[in-house]
C-alpha cells in the first residue's frame, strides 16, 4: 500500500511539473512562433513609417493597403495550402485575371453577374481539377502543368478580350457592393476576406480533411503507409487553389467595375513569396494560414510605404525581393539550429 | 599486450568535445586507431559515434580537443580535406545520383577533382568494373536507380575504395546487406587491413563485431567508456558497456509449450501477385509471434504489403478471425484491424517535421475528432500520451517534431501510430533497424506482451539472431514463394539460412 501511495504522489508531483513545464514551454513556443516575429516587424515598421509619414497612419490609407491586399489574401488560402501539400501554383495571377474575364463576358452577353460569377468560379474550378488530373493522374509536376495553365488561360483572357479591358458600366449597384460598399466603416471586402481566412484557418488547424493535407506534404510515401489516399489529397487542393482564384476574380470585378485581361501578372510571386514568407515550406508540410496572412500583410504594408516615402517603381521590386530572400534566409537558419 | 609499443597509431584523438546547443553530444572522448586494424565502434544511439566519426571526416568541428594523424596535430575544416589526408566515410544512408551510371557514381569524387575536362566513359567502366568484381554482380553501367537497396550500399562501398584512403569509416555499412552481401564485405575489409588501412566500423550487431574486428571502443551518453580488444573479451561484456547495466537476457521469454493455441488469427490461402509473389499459405495463432525469413529482396515485405494491401495486384484469400477480409485498399485494410510497420523509417514510417501528436493519430485522425471532422486535440494529445507511456517513449512532450527523436523513440512512436488504431494484426518491417540494444530489447518485449494481449504479431528482420530470439515460429521465403518453417530447436541460424538461400553454395557460415 505505501509503495502504492508513493507511486501515485510521484505521479501528481510528475503532473504538477509536467504542466508547469508545458506552460513554460507553450510561452517559449508562442515566442518562438514565426507569427509573433512577424507580428512585430509588422508593428516596427508601423512605428517607423508613423514618423515618416503624416498619412500613414491615417484612416484612409489604412482601408486602402486592407484592401490592396485582402482580395489577393483570399489567393494566398488557397496557395498556402496547396503549398502544405506539396504542390505550387503559378498560374494563379491569370486564373484570376480569366474569372474576370469570364464573368465580364457572360455578363455582357445578357447573363445577370451573380449567375455569372458562379459560372466563372465553377470555370476556375474545373480548371484547377485539370491541372489536379495532369499532376495526380499522368504524374507530371506541378510547376510545370501551372506553368503551362499560366500561359493558356492568359491567352484565353487576351482571345476573349481582344486585349482590352471590358467595361462593365452596367453591373448592378447590389453586386458592385461586393466590391466597394462597406458595411458601418468597415469594407465588404474586407469581411469577406477575414471570413475566408478565419473559416479556412480553422479548417486546415482542426479538422481531420486538411490534416491529411499536412500529412501528405509532410511525407507522401509515408501517408500513403498510412493509409492517406495522397493522390485525392492533392487533387482537391490542387482545384481548391483555382476555385479561390476565381472567387478572388469575381470580387475584383465587382471592385473594379471592369475585366482585366492583363490583371494579376506577376501575382503568383508576390502569392508565393507572402505564404513562404508567413512559414509554408516549398518542400510541403509545413505552414499556417495566419502567418500566410502576416506575410500578405507585410508585403502590402512595404509597398504602401515606400509609394508614400517616393521611392521608384523599380526599387519596389528589388525590396520586395530582397525581402523575401531574407525571410527565407533567417528562416532557414533557425530551422538549421533547431535540427 | 604491448606488442610493437613503438609504431605511432594512425589517428589519435584526445579529449574530443562537441555541444548542439544544451546537449552535449561528446564530452571528453579518446579514440585511438592503429595501422591496419578493425576497429568497431559500438554504443547506443546518441552515445555520440556519429557525432565523433563526423568530426573525423570534418563534416562536424570539435568545441575542444586534439585530433592527430600520423602524430601530426591536424585541422580537418571539410571532408574534402578529409579525403586530401586519406580518409574515406562510407555513410549509412546512401548517397548517390540515382539518375547517372554505376561507373560514374563510384569516380564522381575523382571526376569533381579531375584536370582533364571530359571524362572518359569506356576506362571509367572499366575500371568501375575491376572494383566491383570483389564486391558482387554489378553492371557499371546500369543507372543507380535500377539497383536494390544493398547493391547501391555496395556501389558506396565501391566509391569509397577508389579514394585510396589511408582510413575507411564504415557507419553500419551491413544494415541494408544480405548475410552473404555482408560476408563478402567483411571479405573485403579484411583485405583492406592486411594492405594496412585502418577501419572504423560501426554497427549493432554484435555478432559481426565479434568475427571481424580485432578492437572495440565505447561510447555511452558522450563519454569514452572503454577500448577492448575483442580476443579478450565477450558479446555481454560489450553490451554491458554499451548500456552501463547488467541486460541479463537479450530476449523476452517465448511461449511454453501449454501455451500454444491453434485457434488462428489470420489465415492467408493462395496469395499471389503477378511478379513477386506466388501461392503463399499460412496461418499466424494466437498467442505467438511469427517470423518472415529470407534474402533481402525474397519477398517478405512484399506479402506483407500485398496482404494490407499497399501495394500489387494481390489474388489470394485472406481471413481475419475466419471472417474474410474484402480490402482494396491499405485503408479498407487497416479498418478490417490488419496494418504494416514500414521497413524504412525515415522514408515512409514518420512524418519527421510534424509534431509526435500528429504521427500517432496518422492512421486514423478521425477516431480523435468529432461527427463534423473536427479534431478534438485534447483527445488527440491524450491519445499520443497515453500511447507513449504505454511504450515507455522519452520526449520532452508530445509536441515535438519526431525528428527530435533518437531512433529507437522515432520507432515507439511509428509502433505508437500502429497501435493507436487497435489492430488485430501488426506485420513489423526491420522493427529494430538502427534502434540501440536497450530500446530494442524493449520493442521485443512491448511485442510479446503485444502477441499475449491476443495481438497478431509478425516479425520480418534480416537478423537472424533477432528473429531466433523473438520468434516462436519462423517462415522462410526465397524467391516469392514459402519454402520452409521452422520452429523450437530447429530455429538456428545455419538451418534457415540454408532454408533461405537453398540451391547456392553455402559459404555462409564464418
Amino acid at each position: 500500500m505505501k509503495a502504492n501511495n508513493s507511486i501515485t504522489a510521484a505521479a501528481a508531483a510528475d503532473k504538477r511539473n509536467g504542466l508547469a513545464r508545458g506552460l513554460s514551454h507553450s510561452l517559449k513556443r508562442l515566442l518562438g512562433m514565426r507569427e509573433t516575429g512577424l507580428i512585430l516587424i509588422i508593428l516596427a515598421l508601423f512605428v517607423v513609417m508613423s514618423f515618416a509619414s503624416p498619412y500613414f497612419l491615417t484612416w484612409n490609407n489604412m482601408r486602402a493597403m486592407a484592401m490592396a491586399f485582402a482580395v489577393e489574401g483570399i489567393v494566398v488560402v488557397g496557395m498556402t495550402i496547396l503549398l502544405i501539400s506539396g504542390g505550387i501554383d503559378l498560374s494563379v495571377g491569370s486564373v484570376t485575371a480569366l474569372a474576370m474575364v469570364i464573368a465580364g463576358l457572360l455578363f455582357l452577353s445578357g447573363i445577370d453577374p451573380w449567375t455569372a460569377s458562379l459560372i466563372s468560379i465553377a470555370a476556375c474550378t474545373g480548371i484547377g481539377a485539370i491541372m489536379g488530373f495532369f499532376v495526380t493522374r499522368v504524374g507530371l509536376h506541378h510547376f510545370i502543368v501551372s506553368l503551362a495553365v499560366m500561359v493558356i488561360a492568359r491567352g484565353l483572357c487576351l482571345l476573349g478580350t481582344g486585349g482590352r479591358p471590358l467595361g462593365l458600366y452596367t453591373l448592378p449597384p447590389e453586386f458592385k457592393f461586393i466590391g466597394q460598399g462597406s458595411v458601418g466603416p468597415i469594407p465588404v471586402v474586407i469581411i469577406i476576406f477575414v471570413v475566408v481566412v478565419a473559416v479556412f484557418d480553422f479548417l486546415l488547424r482542426r479538422t481531420t480533411m486538411f490534416r491529411k493535407v499536412f500529412y501528405t506534404g509532410s511525407n507522401e510515401k509515408a501517408a500513403a503507409y498510412s493509409g492517406i489516399r495522397t493522390k485525392k489529397v492533392i487533387f482537391l487542393t490542387t482545384t481548391l487553389s483555382s476555385a479561390l482564384c476565381g472567387v478572388a476574380g469575381v470580387i475584383y470585378m465587382a471592385r473594379f467595375g471592369s475585366a482585366q485581361p492583363t490583371f494579376g501578372i506577376g501575382m503568383e510571386l508576390n502569392v508565393i513569396a507572402a505564404a513562404v514568407i508567413g512559414g509554408a515550406s516549398l518542400s510541403g508540410g509545413t505552414g499556417t494560414i495566419f502567418g500566410a496572412i502576416l506575410g500578405t500583410v507585410l508585403l502590402s504594408v512595404v509597398s504602401s510605404s515606400l509609394v508614400l516615402l517616393d521611392v521608384s517603381v523599380y526599387w519596389q521590386d528589388i525590396i520586395r525581393g530582397s525581402i523575401l530572400l531574407s525571410a527565407v534566409t533567417i528562416d532557414h537558419y533557425i530551422n538549421k539550429r533547431r535540427g | 599486450m604491448p606488442a610493437r609499443p613503438a609504431e605511432e597509431p594512425v589517428l589519435s584523438i584526445r579529449k574530443l568535445s562537441k555541444s548542439f546547443g544544451p546537449i552535449r553530444a561528446l564530452r571528453g572522448v579518446d579514440f585511438e586507431l592503429k595501422r591496419g586494424e578493425i576497429h568497431a565502434l559500438a554504443g547506443e544511439n546518441g552515445a555520440g559515434k556519429s557525432t565523433l566519426v563526423n568530426i573525423i571526416d570534418g563534416i562536424l568541428r570539435p568545441d575542444e580537443g586534439e585530433i592527430r594523424l600520423y602524430g601530426e596535430p591536424v585541422n580537418i575544416t571539410s571532408p574534402a580535406i578529409a579525403q586530401q589526408y586519406g580518409i574515406g566515410f562510407v555513410h549509412q544512408e546512401i548517397a548517390l545520383c540515382p539518375d547517372i551510371s554505376v561507373a560514374e557514381n563510384i569516380f564522381m569524387c575523382r571526376t569533381a577533382t579531375s584536370r582533364t575536362f571530359l571524362a572518359n566513359a569506356r576506362a571509367l567502366e572499366r575500371e568501375a568494373a575491376e572494383i566491383l568484381k570483389d564486391l558482387g554482380d554489378i553492371d557499371p553501367r546500369q543507372k543507380v536507380a535500377t539497383l536494390s537497396i544493398s547493391q547501391q550500399q555496395l556501389v558506396e562501398i565501391a566509391k569509397a575504395l577508389t579514394l585510396d584512403c589511408r582510413i575507411l569509416i564504415l557507419d553500419e555499412p551491413t544494415a541494408a546487406l544480405t548475410e552473404r552481401e555482408a560476408q563478402l564485405l567483411f571479405g573485403i575489409m579484411r583485405r583492406l587491413a592486411a594492405q594496412g588501412i585502418s577501419i572504423i566500423y560501426i554497427s549493432h550487431r554484435m555478432a559481426e563485431i565479434f568475427s571481424n574486428c580485432d578492437r572495440i571502443t565505447v561510447l555511452r551518453d558522450g563519454q569514452y567508456i572503454t577500448t577492448l580488444n575483442i580476443a579478450e573479451t565477450t558479446p555481454d561484456e560489450v553490451v554491458n558497456a554499451m548500456v552501463g547495466r547488467i541486460i541479463g537476457n537479450y530476449y523476452p521469454p517465448k511461449l511454453a509449450p501449454h501455451e500454444r493455441s491453434e485457434e488462428p488469427i489470420l489465415e492467408v490461402r493462395a496469395l499471389s501477385e503477378k511478379r513477386r509473389f506466388r501461392e503463399v499459405s499460412f496461418e499466424l495463432r494466437r498467442g505467438e509471434i511469427l517470423g518472415f525469413a529470407g534474402l533481402i529482396g525474397a519477398g517478405r515485405s512484399e506479402i506483407a504489403r500485398g496482404i494490407c494491401r499497399l501495394e500489387g495486384e494481390v489474388t489470394g484469400e485472406i481471413r481475419l478471425h475466419g471472417r474474410p477480409v474484402e480490402a482494396r485498399s491499405y485503408s479498407d485494410s487497416i479498418r478490417a484491424g490488419i496494418v504494416y510497420l514500414s521497413e524504412d523509417r525515415k522514408g515512409d514510417g514518420l512524418f519527421l517535421d510534424l509534431s509526435i501528436t500528429a504521427n500517432v493519430s496518422a492512421l486514423r485522425v478521425e477516431q480523435v475528432a468529432n461527427a463534423f471532422g473536427i479534431i478534438d486535440e485534447r483527445r488527440e494529445r491524450e491519445q499520443a500520451e497515453t500511447l507513449g507511456q504505454r511504450l515507455n517513449l522519452k520526449c520532452d512532450h508530445v509536441g515535438q517534431p519526431a525528428s527530435a527523436l533518437s531512433g529507437g523513440n522515432q520507432q515507439k512512436v511509428a509502433l505508437a501510430k500502429m497501435l493507436s488504431v487497435n489492430p488485430k494484426v501488426i506485420f513489423l518491417d526491420e522493427p529494430t533497424r538502427g534502434v540501440d540494444v536497450g530500446a530494442k530489447a524493449e520493442i521485443h518485449r512491448i511485442l510479446r506482451n503485444l502477441a499475449q494481449s491476443g495481438v497478431g504479431i509478425v516479425v520480418i528482420s534480416s537478423e537472424l539472431p533477432e528473429l531466433i530470439g523473438v520468434c516462436d515460429r519462423v517462415l522462410v521465403i526465397r524467391e516469392g514463394r514459402l519454402v520452409g518453417e521452422v520452429s523450437g530447436d530447429e530455429m538456428t541460424e545455419g538451418h534457415i539460412m540454408y532454408l533461405a538461400s537453398m540451391g547456392e553454395p553455402r559459404r555462409l557460415a564464418s
